[in-house]
């Protein structure tokens, strides 16, 4: 299976031509492809989460999408978050609330908690925990990053 | 707490005990960090794996054109053999790849080069292994069995290691025993699990024949030494960087034959050759731990003093020895720290390790102690129902409260807090309102249960703690570099390699408070082994204590070097000098000197000095100390659902004592890791092997580290006993949580199912396993009726 398609992603608004096969996963097309090698890639099987990116608005899992289904679509990593040198809020939270220690997993977390705060600012504590409970910290036994995640959310919501 | 920081200008607050944040942070959290498989590489590896456990290894066939290495092509590279020199230890050698014969699933018998990843996964795919499967050994007691196959043929019956230890007068005590109480305990076999599985890119370097390793461990230089020794090369041919690691847990503390593999073929290929571990070879072929059959009785006098311990222990320690602490490092620690907190003067044990047709055990978070501390504190809360006694008052009786207290086996525990931590365990967890609830939650049919963990902690040990275990690699010191360049900024070269538990920043929070400027001035530098100096790198709850007291040492140096320079330049006495903010002051005067300038002035105006200084401003500290004994008492509330066997952790509370805290926010973050870890062991996480040794938990589905759904918010309480074994004061915490938790939460679970009359002593104690003890007990009832 070698047969290469061209096509581009467009991630953190940029433009990236690339040619790949049907079965390159959009997780190894960011990485290799595009070269921004900040999202990482824990399992490839859709469980742990270190490859969550937000791609259209939807934070998913990058390893269970293929690269070819996410042209035409807006793709967002954790290089594209802050602005400039300014931090996004929950990359502020996460260093303020020790929310990170390896930083192994810390780039899916990050995208995963912008992306569900992005689309329901209003959520619960009890919905937020269900939802950081899809991805997986070895780490940090989770509870600071539930502190920071919360913290971060009061401040998006201020906005 | 985590508010901003600002420099020490002119302000009496020391750097060494606030919660600053961390130095490491803005890199990893905007995807800047450096991991191993960020790199690019010319050529890919993908081992073809054994899918037998035990067999004979036939004919390989590679599909033509295909670069395929196999046993045949690396005859002379040496057999990693990793050496003890006492407790009957047999030396057996592991191949590169498989060589003759399979001794686990999952064993890298072949490894497939190609242009990429996925060419290389296409080719292993075709590669034909031809095995003839034998009956593996999958259970260390069937291994043990007279007549069982014998893995390695240099240890007989299976042992590779066996410990024993009997002190005098022993039969006499336990024969004077009013009681004695009994557990057999297991512990199934568990993964470290670090996010970043493992990862190795190695690039020739044609200019200089020299090879870069990249790859993701906890300890760069002995990769160096040890690679170098088993390739035959120079050790400064070989570079070896632990760029960011992904976690490490111990996993990455031992050699994968991977890495020997890749610098073989970057030298053969004069080429860049890069693996990356997928998350199922991670959980099959990377490192295992804590399989273990545990039998302890402890013999009390009438007053439930314990007397004497007696312990068997039986460690499944895989198809090979791990380097460098070889197999002995699960059941050697557990022989040597079985008492625990405990005051015991007779102890008994026999501790073997034994071959099996399994994942290679090593070290992981914790070594032994969390199956030992689940052992005795389950022992402690028999015997307290046996002497119809609170666990809590039967716990009071025996835990040591003098120091310094030399144990049966002849560890020195320095001065700690055992009694007072339980004290203020019960005090915060409020021990009779729980009683209270537990008793009308079941009169609603809810079982609620309460458990208690004491337990010791020993970290910071240097060479000395490491040669008495007779290991011919001997770890233990640690060596920093502080130097201060022509501009005044100050770098640390560390030989320990952090990789998530903050070293950066708190070793630049001790140099700051000694040279009086902020801790973001300071780079600490480490894993690599052409900048840093020769260390152990990061593993056994060791860095801060160890390579922080190197630190304070050589930050001394540079202060007493600075405070020479100052008293030049400003004409004073060297008494007068104090140093802040970044300058150096003639106490009561207005006269001060920059760092910047007193930096630049060593260097480019050497010749100022007379003689009387020598040029630079570049100070060293090696430090190796006896080591100390962090504490804690753990407490887990539970909430057992009789008829699922569901457990969840309502409440979790630690109460610890780890002397001088250098970072609160950084200690507390070790902490909560380990309790997650440990909670995660003692509920959910096993790698579970079928009959033919095949493994049924490949996945993170399978294998269940828990999310933050299954974690309790932990409450921490903190006593601060400035060690007298440690330069810092400091002592090591990075293990402790995963030690108390299985204990805590196991003796919760066994206080909830005490209405129903059954116990539960293996971890993780799974709602199947819950529910096959209720089930017993229910089906012996109906018989009965």
């Amino acid at each position: 299976m070698t047969e290469k398609t061209a096509l581009t992603l467009s991630i953190n608004g940029h433009a990236h031509a690339i040619n790949v096969e049907a079965r390159r996963t959009l997780a190894d097309a960011i990485r290799e492809d595009c070269g921004q090698t900040g999202t990482h890639i824990g399992c490839e099987h859709g469980i742990c989460g270190a490859c969550t990116v937000i791609v259209n608005g939807e934070p998913v899992r990058s390893c269970l999408m293929f690269a070819v289904q996410a042209e035409g679509k807006k793709i967002r990593t954790v290089e594209g978050l802050a602005d400039g040198d300014t931090l996004h809020v929950m990359q502020q939270a996460f260093m303020d609330h020790h929310g990170l220690q390896c930083g192994f997993c810390t780039p899916g977390f990050l995208m995963l908690a912008v992306g569900v705060l992005e689309r329901e600012p209003n959520i619960s504590d009890d919905d937020l925990l269900d939802v950081l409970s899809s991805n997986l910290c070895r780490c940090t036994g989770y509870q600071n990053i539930i502190k920071a995640v919360r913290a971060a959310a009061e401040q998006m919501r201020g906005k | 707490m985590n508010a901003p920081t600002k420099g020490s200008h002119g302000d009496a607050l020391k750097w060494v005990g606030r919660a600053i944040r961390r130095l490491e942070d803005p890199a990893l959290v905007t995807g800047q960090g450096h991991f191993t498989a960020d790199l690019a590489a010319t050529h890919w590896v993908r081992f073809v794996r054994s899918p037998n456990a035990a067999g004979t290894i036939g004919n390989i066939k590679a599909p033509d054109g295909a670069l395929v290495i196999t046993a045949a092509d690396l005859k002379a590279v040496k057999k990693i053999t990793p050496m003890l020199h006492k407790f009957e230890y047999k030396a057996v050698g592991q191949p590169i790849l498989a060589e003759d014969v399979v001794r686990f699933v999952g064993e890298a018998v072949a490894a497939v080069v190609a242009s990429s990843e996925e060419e290389a996964e296409d080719i292993a795919d075709l590669v034909e292994l031809n095995i003839d499967a034998s009956m593996p050994l999958v259970d260390s007691r069937d291994a043990l069995a007279n007549g069982a196959p014998q893995i390695h043929i240099e240890a007989p019956g299976n042992v590779i290691v066996k410990g024993t230890v009997k002190t005098p007068g022993f039969d006499g005590v336990w024969a004077s025993a009013a009681k004695v109480v009994k557990i057999d305990a297991r512990s199934h076999r568990q993964n470290a699990t670090p996010m970043e599985a493992r990862a190795a890119h190695a690039a020739y370097d044609r200019t200089n024949g020299r090879v870069t390793l990249t790859c993701t461990t906890q300890m760069p230089h002995l990769m160096r030494t040890a690679i170098a020794d088993l390739l035959g090369m120079r050790e400064s041919d070989l570079r070896v960087i632990a760029p960011d690691v992904g976690g490490g847990f111990g996993q990455k503390m031992s050699l994968c034959s991977e890495y020997v593999l890749l610098v073989w073929l970057a030298r053969k290929l004069k080429s860049t050759v890069a693996w990356t571990e997928d998350r199922r070879e991670n959980l099959i072929a990377s490192f295992h731990s804590r399989d273990q059959y545990v039998t302890l009785e402890g013999a009390f006098d009438k007053d439930a003093k314990l007397l004497a311990l007696r312990a068997d222990v039986v460690s499944n320690v895989g198809a090979y020895s791990c380097f460098p602490t070889t197999c002995g490092v699960e059941p050697l620690m557990a022989m040597a720290e079985m008492p625990g907190p405990y005051d015991v003067r007779h102890y008994q044990c026999l501790a073997r390790g034994v071959l099996t047709n399994t994942c290679t055990m090593a070290a992981y978070r914790g070594v032994s102690r969390p199956i030992i501390t689940f052992t005795i504190e389950r022992l402690m809360d028999k015997a307290a129902k046996a002497f119809a006694l609170d666990p809590v008052d039967i716990r009071r009786r025996n835990l040591i409260d003098k120091f310094p207290y030399t144990s049966a086996t002849g560890l020195v525990y320095d001065e700690a807090t055992y009694k007072e931590t339980l004290d203020m365990a019960v005090h915060e967890i409020g021990v009779p309102a729980f009683r209270a609830r537990q008793k009308e939650a079941r009169a609603r049919g809810r079982y609620l249960g309460i458990g208690f963990a004491t337990f010791s902690e020993r970290t910071g040990y240097g060479s000395p703690a490491f040669a008495a275990r007779g290991m011919a690699i001997t770890p233990g010191w640690e060596t920093v570099h502080v130097s201060v360049d022509p501009s005044g900024y100050v770098e640390a070269r560390i030989g320990s390699s952090p990789h998530g538990q903050g070293l950066r920043t708190t070793l630049a929070q001790i140099i700051a408070d000694e040279l009086g400027i902020p801790p973001d001035l300071i780079k600490v530098i480490h894993g690599d082994t052409d900048t840093a100096p020769y260390g152990w790198g990061t593993f056994a709850s060791r860095s801060l204590v160890i390579s922080g007291g190197a630190t304070l040492i050589a930050a001394r140096k540079v202060r007493a070097k600075l405070v020479k320079i100052a008293s030049h330049m400003l004409e004073a006495a060297e008494n007068d000098i104090v140093l802040e903010g970044g300058h150096a002051k003639v106490a009561g005067t207005d006269r001060t000197v920059s760092i910047a300038s007193m930096a630049r002035e060593i260097y480019t105006q050497a010749h100022r000095f007379k003689g009387e200084l020598e040029p630079g401003l570049n100070e060293s500290g090696t430090y190796d100390p006896p080591g100390t004994f962090s504490n804690a008492c753990h407490v887990a509330i539970v909430d057992l659902d009789p008829d699922t066997g569901f457990v969840k952790v309502e409440r979790y509370l630690v109460a610890e004592d780890a002397g001088r805290i250098i970072n609160p926010m950084i200690a507390d973050g070790q902490v909560h890791g380990g309790v997650a870890q440990g909670i995660g062991n003692a509920l959910l996480e096993e790698i579970v092997y079928d009959g033919d040794g095949g493994i049924l938990t490949a996945n993170l589905a399978d294998y269940m580290p828990p999310t933050a759904h299954e974690m309790p918010n932990i409450e921490l309480h903190h006593i601060e006993t400035p060690s007298t074994q440690s330069i810092t004061k400091a002592k090591g915490l990075g293990e402790g949580g995963t030690i108390g938790a299985p204990a805590a939460v196991l003796n919760a679970i066994n206080d909830a199912l005490t209405p129903f009359n059954v116990e539960i002593d293996i971890i993780p104690a799974t709602p199947q396993r819950i529910r096959a003890v209720l089930r017993e007990a229910e089906q012996a009832k109906k018989k009965i009726a």
